[in-house]
């Protein structure tokens, strides 16, 4: 059962990003990027991060992907037309993304531990303690990153207010 | 029961889509979500890797790393509008001039 | 899991789902009879007695309606709108305890799945919602569905982190994200009779909870989507039939779950005086849990019949310049009376 929910979710992702790619509209792409997400949440919970895949709904895809949807809406813009499409990413961007992936995958398998198997319910990341360790040990990146979308909220207010 | 490098391989394969996508697509909406999609791509390796050494530290690290990608989303689509209001278009391609 | 845990399991799902769609139905019913009392009219009268089968009615009606489909739709994701809202909206209903832990056959009777996020995911689920009614006004292609479902996107954005932050006082209080865990710590009463609900130390975020829910949920006064004098219905300008029905349905399903979600948050869940031989015993904590949804939803519908619609600059700046500050002040007091406590 649980390795077919993996198949299931793992497919999903791939397929919805195949999507996200081909797609030439970008509401549709849209779309295919809340479903990967929606499946990763998914893989995040068998791998017991319930609170990572909680906030991974309410921030990615509730709010940042809200955001996106928002502003194809408000642009109103159809679909783009390719025009002098960049050759170059195509003849040597899709075989070198090909070369990267095959290496990746080559290094996982050398590095990653073959004995290592994910079973549902081995580890439970519980809320409790992210958040205990989030105001202790990683306090500073904590503070340092509430700037950081300070200063992203300003700069956004900025320049999304129209010349007067 | 599934191996880890699964989960890591998967991540892969998302990340190497999202770079494709950023390749290819004219849209920059559409551009902009492959970087989104290559980060959650990132996400999920983090988050096996946390199961993998039974330590929370990863999924703090993710929590950040969408932290970081709101903050991204909310400037970059405030560009996004800005240039769309001068330029009328979504297409990169016209948009090849540093000041207009 | 055996395979009578997930015959179990599947047959209180399909109850559930049952139960909410009938409430849903009623639910319409009851907002009509109580907005017509207020309005010194009858409300539905004609079928049945006190007009009880007028939910059917309008179900027979909606679903033999013509389904019409505008030329120039999105065709896709058109079709797409309506079945997310539903879904959305009937899927929070699957970390909701109805009821103490009942086990019947080693399965929970009033929950489907006692999460450890019930919280966060019925937050995550309600904001899933927002797509529905976005991509309906989009795929439209109309003007005003375009206007409502852009108007509703920033609403619910904006309002569901008022709603978000208001609930970190009862967490606080609580220490958990369990919603069954966070109803028994409510249990019991001080001298016998004040009982120990949220809703006492947390009378801020009560309030700060219900107007942001009142808001994502789209209702009066909140309900600009869907403004009628403006934008003739809004997001679901465009649908008919079955598919309307939709919208509605999921509309009404997203008030109950608001509902409950109060209930169990603030007012105590299930408690209340149980007394009786077994059998009522066990059925006591339904009657309460369903008449602090009713009183709830009784006062959905007060709000409605009450007040006026809001003027959107006047919702936008509600939300963000009184609500959400609001909201904070609730956590921080709430976080420094908790933090005095533990000293």
């Amino acid at each position: 059962m649980y390795e077919a929910f993996f198949f299931l979710f793992a497919l999903a992702a791939v397929g919805f990003a195949v999507n996200l790619v081909l797609q030439n509209h970008p509401i549709h792409s849209a779309l295919s990027l809340i479903g990967v997400m929606a499946s990763l949440a998914s893989l995040y919970l068998m791998l017991g991060a319930e609170f990572i895949a909680a906030v991974q709904v309410i921030v990615y895809a509730g709010a940042i992907m809200v955001l996106f949807v928002f502003v194809i809406m408000l642009l109103n813009a159809g679909e783009e037309e390719r025009t002098n499409f960049s050759r170059l990413a195509g003849t040597l961007g899709v075989p070198l993304i090909l070369v990267l992936l095959a290496s990746i995958a080559s290094i996982v398998y050398r590095i990653a531990p073959s004995d290592e198997m994910v079973r549902f319910g081995d580890f439970h990341g519980r809320t409790a303690d992210i958040g205990r360790m989030l105001f202790r040990t990683y306090l500073l990146p904590f503070e340092i990153v509430s700037i950081l979308i300070l200063v992203a909220l300003v700069g956004a207010v900025v320049l999304a207010r129209k010349e007067s | 029961m599934i191996p880890l490098s699964y989960y890591l391989v998967l991540s892969a394969i998302l990340f190497c889509l999202g770079v494709a996508g950023f390749l290819l697509q004219r849209n920059i909406v559409t551009i902009f979500m492959s970087v989104e999609l290559m980060l959650n791509a990132v996400n999920l390796s983090f988050v096996a890797l946390s199961y993998h050494f039974r330590l929370l530290d990863g999924q703090i690290f993710v929590f950040f790393v969408m932290v970081v990608a709101a903050a991204e989303a909310a400037v970059g689509l405030g560009i996004i509008i800005a240039v769309f209001r001068n330029r009328e278009s979504l297409n990169v391609d016209r948009m090849n001039l540093i000041k207009w | 899991m055996t395979t009578t845990v997930l015959l179990f399991t599947l047959l209180k799902v399909i109850v559930i789902v049952f139960v909410v769609l009938t409430a849903v139905a009623y639910a319409v019913w009851f907002e009509r009879k109580v907005v017509a009392r207020l309005q010194s009219r009858w409300g539905p009268t004609r079928v049945g007695p006190h007009g009880l089968l007028q939910p059917l009615a309008d179900a027979i009606k909606l679903l033999t309606k013509e389904d019409i489909t505008p030329a120039n739709v999105f065709r896709l994701v058109y079709f797409l709108a309506p079945a997310l809202s539903v879904i959305t909206a009937l899927l929070a209903f699957a970390a909701i305890p109805f009821g103490p832990v009942t086990l019947v056959g080693g399965v929970d009777l009033f929950q489907i799945a006692n999460l450890d996020i019930g919280v966060l995911y019925i937050l995550s689920i309600s904001s899933m919602g927002v797509y529905g009614i976005a991509l309906a006004g989009w795929s439209s292609n109309s003007k005003y569905a375009l206007l409502g479902g852009l108007r509703s996107s920033a609403q619910m954005i904006s309002y569901a982190l008022a709603a978000g932050l208001s609930l970190v006082g009862v967490l606080l209080l609580s220490g958990s994200l369990n919603l069954r865990d966070i109803v028994n710590a409510q249990a019991g009463a001080t001298w016998g009779f004040i009982p120990h609900w949220n809703i006492f130390p947390q009378l801020l975020g009560f309030f700060c909870f219900l107007t942001a829910a009142i808001a994502q949920t789209n209702r009066l006064p909140f309900d600009l989507p869907e403004a009628e004098s403006e934008l003739v219905a809004g997001y679901h300008t465009e649908y008919s039939s079955m598919k309307f029905a939709m919208f509605f349905m999921a509309e009404y399903a997203n008030m109950l779950t608001v509902s409950c979600m109060v209930t169990l948050l603030f007012l105590g869940g299930w408690h209340g005086p149980v007394f009786g031989p077994a059998l009522l015993q066990t059925m006591l904590p339904l009657l309460w849990f369903s008449l602090k949804v009713l009183a709830l939803l009784f006062l959905y519908i007060w709000i409605r019949g009450t007040l006026p619609r809001f003027r959107y600059d006047q919702l936008m700046a509600f939300g963000w310049k009184f609500l959400f500050p609001l909201a904070l002040v609730n956590v921080l007091l709430t976080s420094l009376i908790v933090a005095y406590r533990a000293d």
